[in-house]
């Protein structure tokens, strides 16, 4: 079980859950993604995508300033 | 009388896929297609986009102006559809400066550019398909494509594929 970590607090919609899916799609059964995202369109979307296509999100927390991250488990 | 008893109609649950036919070939109705094409695919979609017309520029092999195509007038027009590169805003194009300015601001604001959406598409499996009757009418072959585009479709098919979820023309 391996940590993956994506940085998409510089992209916009819709690579936001663009490129987290294709993250997604390359890890591991059990693997985790760590995203770190912007608030506004990425933090509603990124895991409320997530969830919908069957994938674990165990955490959402804040970091700093508008930083959120997200954990995602396949 | 008695209580009738009101059945709710039974509406069919619409799939989750979404079919485009992209005919314009337009930089800016690309990056429109390939945002509604990638977003939907991220989100669970099965997406199919089917090129046609000045679509099939998109998806052409060969980067740049050159006479593909049989016959002399098919030829002529695969020289104007240059491909991504060359694919003009459907309005003020001002004689090709648009696109350049648009993807200098793309890629200024860090927005994915067209050629960052297709190859998105081609990552998340995006089903594309090019028009027979077109590809007839210009004398193209399957193998000016890029290698990604699944098959080449007629209406029947295409009708028949996109069955069930939404249709959009752009």
């Amino acid at each position: 079980m391996s940590t993956v970590k994506l940085d998409i607090t510089k992209e916009h919609c819709p690579m936001t859950f663009v490129k987290t899916k294709i993250a997604l799609s390359k890890l591991q059964s059990g693997d985790i993604l760590e995203v770190l995202l912007i608030e506004g369109e990425p933090l509603q979307n990124v895991p409320k995508s997530s969830r919908e296509q069957g994938f674990n999100v165990l955490e959402v927390s804040h970091v700093e300033g508008l930083v959120h991250k997200v954990l995602i488990e396949k | 009388m008695g209580n009738a008893e009101i059945t709710p109609s039974l509406q069919p649950k619409e799939q989750k896929k979404l079919s485009i036919i992209s005919f314009s070939g337009d930089f800016d109705k690309l990056v429109a297609t390939f945002t509604l094409a990638t977003g939907a695919a991220a989100t669970g979609y099965e997406v199919n986009i089917f090129f046609t017309f000045w679509g099939l520029d998109a998806i052409k092999q060969k980067q740049g102006r050159s006479f593909v195509g049989k016959g002399f007038l098919g030829k002529l027009f695969g020289f104007f559809m240059g491909g991504l590169r060359s694919a003009p805003v459907s309005r003020l194009n001002f004689c090709g400066l648009s696109p350049r300015i648009f993807r200098y601001l793309m890629r200024k604001k860090n927005v994915a550019t067209l050629e960052e959406l297709v190859e998105a598409a081609k990552a998340l499996e995006v089903n594309m398909y090019a028009c027979e009757m077109a590809m007839h009418i210009l004398g193209l072959q399957k193998s000016d494509f890029i290698h990604e585009v699944k098959d080449v479709l007629g209406v029947a098919t295409f009708l028949d594929i996109s069955e069930g979820g939404r249709t959009l023309f752009i």
